[in-house]
């Protein structure tokens, strides 16, 4: 249990400064930018206590907005994608037993799980993220088609990286 | 009383969900109303530290784009000393000295929202105020908005709020800035007079009137006009003469005579 703490802990902060430090540099078109540090979220232990998950959603947001200097935008849009992941986790696993110490990641839930759980929790990240940040819907075309951009490469990088952590734990 | 509790206990999940967007949303519209939030501030040294941080590896690899950077501005410099020297006995007009500038380090910056920030690596120990002005060698760049000891937040020119008071270089007709264009490298030119013909490539500077840009720092050039149907001023693409995208050493520009100046505009409009 401890080791899973300390884990998740080390990942919240690696997570943040990879963001801050690296990937808010990567500007694809102008505007292209991944916000990768949802991943945080995608992967805390299913049994996370509800009102732990929300609260570590905040501080995440918070962590990258103090950075990015957007008081307030992370955190609504990290906060919310921890508000649907339980019943969105429920939905996606219906007929599936979930076994108590299972992770929600490609190697215990498979492909079409995983991919499915991240592309609508990363579309609803971005698509509230990138509202907020211009905040108005004057433009809605055009920020919807960054979202959808955001999203499309964020979902790419966190499938990538689920590849990279099987490798590693089968050897 | 008792069954309120345990409505709420029972219901703790959407509640708590509820209670931190709506601290969420207050933060956001108090940080768009008012520049530079208490937040931004209280934790500017500690992100400066981390982007300084991060900075001193990264910096290796531009050193030869900033040697290149820095000898042409001491071209550029040369040249100006050298013409001075010249013109020093006509009859010209001196330009105003009341501008004093800081050199400073970039070590954030964004460009891909809609409300851009750089950081700085000065503060209020080297003598720099909220609403001085930021220019790089190739033009305008922001406004100080947040300081701390050892350094500042600048709002980027490409910001949704950032509105500069310019002028076209030609024949200094008055203009007014914005940027609500979704690449970094075109700004919104407002409030051209309908009689005013702009040529593509046509200079436009600072005006000089906001106390905070001393006039004639280069903002950009004209791209093409962008005039909607049954407005009085036309308005205009502009390209901008910095890269946002590239910057690593600007110049803080102190004016020295500001207060005296805003006291004698608040003066005069009250009589």
């Amino acid at each position: 249990m401890n080791n899973i703490i300390t884990k998740n802990i080390l990942r919240f902060i690696v997570l943040i400064l990879l963001q801050v430090l690296v990937l808010n540099n990567i500007k694809f078109d102008g505007y292209l930018n991944p916000y990768f540090y949802i991943l945080f979220i995608l992967l805390l232990p299913l049994e996370t206590p509800k009102w732990l998950l929300l609260i570590s959603a905040f501080l995440l947001g918070l962590g990258v907005d103090i950075f990015m200097k957007s008081i307030g935008i992370n955190i609504a849009a990290s906060v919310l994608v921890a508000f649907i992941r339980p019943g969105l986790i429920k939905y996606l696993s219906s007929g599936k037993d979930i076994e108590p110490n299972m992770q929600a990641g490609i190697r215990d839930f498979g492909f079409r799980w995983f991919f499915s759980y991240s592309l609508v929790m990363i579309f609803v990240h971005n698509f509230v993220f990138y509202f907020l940040d211009i905040f108005s819907f004057s433009e809605f075309f055009i920020t919807f088609y960054k979202v959808l951009l955001g999203t499309v490469f964020t979902l790419f990088l966190i499938i990538i990286t689920q590849y990279l952590f099987i490798n590693k734990k089968n050897k | 009383m008792r069954y309120f509790f345990a409505f709420l206990i029972k219901n703790h999940f959407f509640f708590l969900f509820l209670l931190l967007e709506i601290l969420s949303f207050s933060f956001i519209i108090k940080h768009n109303r008012y520049q530079g939030s208490k937040i931004i501030n209280a934790t500017n040294q500690i992100t400066g530290s981390v982007f300084t941080g991060a900075n001193n590896v990264s910096d290796y690899f531009k050193l030869s784009a900033i040697n290149r950077e820095l000898s042409e501005e001491i071209a550029k410099l040369k040249t100006a000393s050298f013409n001075k020297k010249n013109a020093d006995n006509s009859m010209a007009p001196q330009p105003d000295t009341n501008y004093k500038f800081l050199c400073a380090k970039v070590v954030n910056n964004s460009t891909n929202r809609h409300s851009n920030y750089l950081m700085l690596d000065k503060g209020s120990n080297h003598g720099i105020e909220a609403d001085m002005g930021v220019v790089s060698n190739k033009g305008i760049v922001g406004i100080v908005i947040g300081v701390s000891g050892n350094y500042c937040t600048v709002m980027s020119v490409i910001h949704k709020n950032a509105k500069i008071s310019a002028k076209i270089k030609k024949n200094l007709q008055l203009v007014n800035l914005i940027w609500n264009e979704s690449s970094y490298k075109k700004g919104t030119l407002t409030d051209i007079p309908t009689h005013i013909d702009l040529k593509k490539g046509d200079t436009i500077i600072t005006s000089g009137f906001s106390f905070i840009f001393p006039e004639g720092i280069m903002i950009g050039t004209f791209e093409n006009y962008k005039t909607e149907k049954g407005e009085s001023l036309n308005s205009a693409v502009l390209n901008f003469s910095t890269d946002f995208n590239n910057l690593n050493y600007v110049y803080v520009i102190q004016n020295i005579n500001k207060e005296e100046q805003i006291k004698l505009t608040k003066n005069s409009q009250h009589e």
